[in-house]
């Protein structure tokens, strides 16, 4: 068996990733399952503030690649869930102490202890994204409905296609209905019809997001909202569990392209 | 209505940006590559037919993720060729 490890990756900075894992590890663990989050946006750390685990950091993902600590001592364990940690990342070294192999490496070991690797991508299309979607058995791809995080989605999906990656599932992040139903905004299907890929989730933009991160608590054990419950339910789909897309007023032809594509 | 037809909608804009840009952007081919393609192919297809310039249709198409290549080449019929 052992574990599966998801990479969350976007092109265009911003657009989530660092919410997004926070949030379906905190979904996953929740459930139950045995979760390992990476930070692999070496230089430029922040899982670590989103997930509220910021004074307990000792060791990083570099002192474990270097050999000057042990896997384990880098595993922070998570404050509220006990079987959820994560690995920092360094904060003054940059993309080049590490290399694809040594995240493969890192992968390999922790396999066989958890259900769930989740690896947050730094942005763009070189080392640090490199090294964060080696190990991955399966890739997520966020974007915003907006011009250029749809463009650089689509580049990003490209290049994972020819990586021989195969195709990554789609998280539309940010959706403002308001927005959609007076013709300003990419719809939900809109962006499906662009990118063409599988869709596992839409998050709808919701403040609550940033005074979760504010607190450093992830929206996704706030029942009450609707960015959370999006999370939950992208969690589920990753387990492989049908779950209906939320009701975001996206129209009976949404629901006949995600059908289609997932079919695909 | 008409009010609606002149401004656009902000969304339908960007997707039609976004479907000309990443049809380019997938296949690494500019715009005016994509011209230069256009001229190369009439110029080799016309060494052995003639082509009714005036209704060639040429163009990518997107499909899903792949994109296609689209060429409708109307040839100028042989009777007509001999009477004109
Ligand atoms: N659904 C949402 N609703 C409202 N705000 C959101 C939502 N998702 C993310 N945000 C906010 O957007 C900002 C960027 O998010 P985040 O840091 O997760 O992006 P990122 O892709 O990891 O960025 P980077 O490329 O810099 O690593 C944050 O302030 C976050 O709180
Ligand atoms: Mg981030």
């Amino acid at each position: 068996m052992g574990a599966q490890v998801v990479t969350i990756t976007s092109g265009k900075g911003g657009v989530g990733k660092t919410t997004a894992v926070a949030n379906l590890a905190v979904a996953l663990a929740a459930d139950g399952a045995r979760v390992v989050c990476i930070d692999a946006d070496i230089g430029l750390r922040n899982l670590d503030v989103v997930m509220g685990l910021e004074n307990r950091i000792v060791y990083d993902l570099v002192d474990v690649i270097e050999g000057r600590c042990r896997l384990r001592q880098a595993m922070i364990r998570d404050k509220r869930l006990p079987e959820l940690y994560l690995i920092p990342a360094a904060q003054t070294r940059d993309k080049s102490a590490v290399s694809p192999s040594d995240m493969i490496r890192l992968c390999e070991e922790l396999r066989n202890d958890v259900d769930w690797i989740l690896i947050d991508s730094p942005a763009g299309i070189e080392r640090g994204f490199k090294n964060a979607i080696a190990p991955a058995d399966q890739v997520l791809v966020i974007t915003n409905p907006e011009v250029s995080a749809v463009r650089d989605a689509d580049r990003v999906i490209g290049i994972l296609e020819a990586e021989g990656k195969g195709t990554p599932s789609l998280i539309i992040n940010r959706l403002n209905q308001t927005m959609v139903k007076h013709g300003d905004m990419l719809s939900a299907e809109d962006v499906l019809d662009l990118l063409a890929i599988k869709l596992i989730g839409i998050v709808p933009e919701d403040d609550q997001v940033i005074v979760a991160t504010n607190r450093g608590v992830p929206v996704a054990l706030d029942h009450k909202s609707r960015a959370g419950q999006a999370f939950r339910d992208i969690a589920r789909r990753l387990k492989g569990e049908q779950v209906p897309f939320m009701n975001l007023e996206a129209g009976s032809s949404l629901w006949e392209r995600i059908i289609r594509l997932g079919r695909k | 209505m008409l009010n609606f037809l002149k401004s656009k909608r902000s969304a339908t804009s960007a997707k039609e940006r976004l479907q000309l840009v990443l049809i380019h952007d997938r296949t690494d081919l500019a715009p005016a590559e994509l011209d230069a393609l256009k001229d190369d192919l009439l110029a080799v297809i016309s060494r052995y037919v003639e082509i009714e310039t005036e209704q060639v249709r040429i163009r990518l198409e997107g499909d899903g993720r792949s994109q296609r290549l689209v060429a409708d080449i109307p040839l100028r019929s042989k009777t007509r060729r001999r009477s004109g």
